[in-house]
């Protein structure tokens, strides 16, 4: 593959296990397990498990919002996984991160003027107030929602509209790559379809590169240039659409597969 | 009384009413179930899916908050009008409710074994051993060790088996319907399998009727005889499972089907519905 955005090598994130008596060392918790990847430049990387697996860790252990046992995190060759927090800020602006819950992911007391600009305020401290409003006019419009809505609050949005809401909020400061975790888990086949389209668009209007994590096999089939299988911390199973769902090796991969419905 | 169908639902409709505002979120709903047969609604959030099957044994606010009108006839008895107490033997009893989040279902402080007891103890007053009838109901649901998970609480077990329990409580009281309001949204696929693999098993074995409330076509094709569609709380089109899934008479369902992502067509652009077909969001 062509030009690596992002590559993982020997990722693990273990958590401290619980002893059964006290005298016992616990085993630690693996919840990912001496993984590797690469993200293409411009393509979407789908990947796919069900609860537990460890996609959402893998996504969150990027962007360090869970901590790295071992392994490395290379962006454009750069090693971003032993940076520290303060360190990391230049690829907050890079990285970002669309959540699975509409619901608990925007703030319920900030109008979303205030929810757009924030990360405005944190990476292009130099603009001015007149100027942010017009950029968060500009993302509300870029997701396809008129921009008088600004001044009103997440309760006042359906769920569609406030995964573009957090899709207009990660766009804000023009990253490169964004993590998509379950973005229309969620929602209702209708709406899951005009989100799937816009995800899409924005990807061809700003060269935007995804990890798309998610458990419906076809909606990551659907957007996916290439597929990691997940199960139990590790990649069982990785590969392009056409080999994971032609040619399944794995039996967890083919148990994935008999579990999407067909009609 | 032959020609008397299990269910006969004639043009049910539900009212809210929030002052002076009213708001009707379901009208004309109409249709029969016979013993045995599992009838599939389908609808998007705010189509009045769950508040109509909701409403059948009055599992809804009560008046003036909100109004329904229409008739609902079990075995030939009228339910609407049906005193408190005679309905809550209905609730539970002949008709049953299995709901999404089995997590939010279940009470977190009583074990699971307390819970299904409950529901046995209330429907069943003649069961002697009610202890031994719970178990039995756990095993039959395919919980390994029944009698150990009898004495389990909810946080202890995972979303699969709680939501087995949630059916096993449903069924001790050997209901004639179970309602199962999206049982399997909240779960992985492959646990979705199994959870509808349990349902066509206790549905063969016991001839129970389903009604199963969901938004997924392919458990709809799978799993129910005949399917009907709800959009903005009425019913747009209703038949026989392969009928509808080949063929469409509302645009509505057309367009909904249009729009489900299938295996090996990537990159397709997804169809979207138009809109006035969209259920105002």
């Amino acid at each position: 593959m062509s030009d690596p955005l992002l590559e993982i090598k020997g990722l693990s994130v273990h958590y401290p296990g619980r002893a059964a008596w006290f005298f016992q060392k616990a085993a630690p918790k693996k919840a990912v397990d001496d993984i590797s990847f690469v993200v293409p430049k411009g393509k979407t990387v789908g990947l796919v498990g069900e609860s537990g697996s460890g996609k959402t860790t893998t996504g969150r252990a990027i962007v360090k919002l869970a901590p790295l046992t071992a392994g490395s995190i290379r962006y454009q060759g750069q090693d971003i996984g032993a940076l520290s927090n303060a360190a990391f800020l230049p690829w907050r602006k890079k990285i970002q991160m669309i959540f699975q819950d509409p619901y608990n992911s925007l703030n319920p007391r900030a109008d979303i003027l205030s929810i757009l600009s924030e990360p405005l305020e944190i990476h292009f401290p130099a603009m001015s107030r007149a100027d942010r409003e017009a950029r968060c006019a500009e993302l509300l419009r870029s997701v396809q929602l008129p921009a008088e809505h600004l001044r009103r609050h997440p309760h006042e949005f359906s769920g569609g509209q406030r995964q573009r809401i957090g899709i207009a909020r990660a766009l804000a400061v023009q990253p490169e790559l964004i993590i998509c975790d379950e973005p229309v888990s969620a929602l209702d086949v209708s709406v899951q379809a005009e989100v799937v389209n816009l995800l899409q668009d924005l990807q061809e209007q700003f060269g935007l590169t995804y990890l798309f994590i998610a458990h419906d096999l076809a909606v990551v089939e659907h957007v996916s240039d290439h597929i990691l299988v997940m199960s139990r911390g590790r990649i069982v199973e990785q590969g392009t659409p056409a080999q994971i769902l032609g040619d399944p090796q794995e039996a967890y991969t083919k148990t994935l597969l008999a579990a999407v419905p067909r009609f | 009384m032959s020609a008397e169908p299990l269910l006969k639902v004639q043009d049910l409709s539900v009212t809210f009413r929030n002052g002076d505002r009213e708001t009707v979120v379901a009208q004309g709903v109409s249709y029969e179930l016979a013993a045995g047969e599992v009838l599939a609604v389908v609808g998007e959030s705010g189509s009045g899916k769950s508040v109509t099957a909701l409403a059948l044994t009055r599992l809804l606010p009560p008046a003036p908050g909100c109004a329904l009108g229409g008739s609902v006839r079990l075995q030939g008895v009228e339910l609407l009008g049906l005193p408190e107490d005679r309905l809550a033997k209905v609730r539970g009893g002949a008709i049953a409710y299995i709901f999404q989040e089995p997590g939010s279902s279940l009470n977190p402080v009583y074990t699971i074994g307390f819970q299904i007891g409950e529901a046995i103890a209330l429907h069943r007053p003649e069961t002697k051993d009610v202890r031994a009838e719970v178990v039995r109901a756990l095993a039959e649901v395919h919980i390994n060790e029944p009698a150990r998970v009898a004495d389990q609480y909810p946080h202890e077990l995972s979303g699969g088996m709680q939501q087995r329990a949630m059916i096993a409580m449903a069924l001790a009281c050997d209901p004639k319907i179970l309602v199962a309001d999206e049982p399997t949204t909240a779960l992985d696929v492959t646990i979705q399998k199994e959870i509808m693999d349990l349902l066509a098993r206790l549905r063969r074995e016991r001839g129970m009727s389903i009604i199963l409330i969901t938004h997924n076509f392919g458990i709809v094709a799978n799993f129910a005889d005949k399917v009907q569609v709800m959009w903005k709380g009425r019913i747009v089109e209703s038949g026989p499972v392969a009928r509808v899934m080949r063929e469409q008479t509302h645009p509505y369902t057309k367009a909904l089907i249009a729009c489900i992502p299938r295996l090996g067509q990537r990159r397709r652009r997804l169809t979207t519905l138009s809109e006035e077909l969209k259920v105002s969001r």
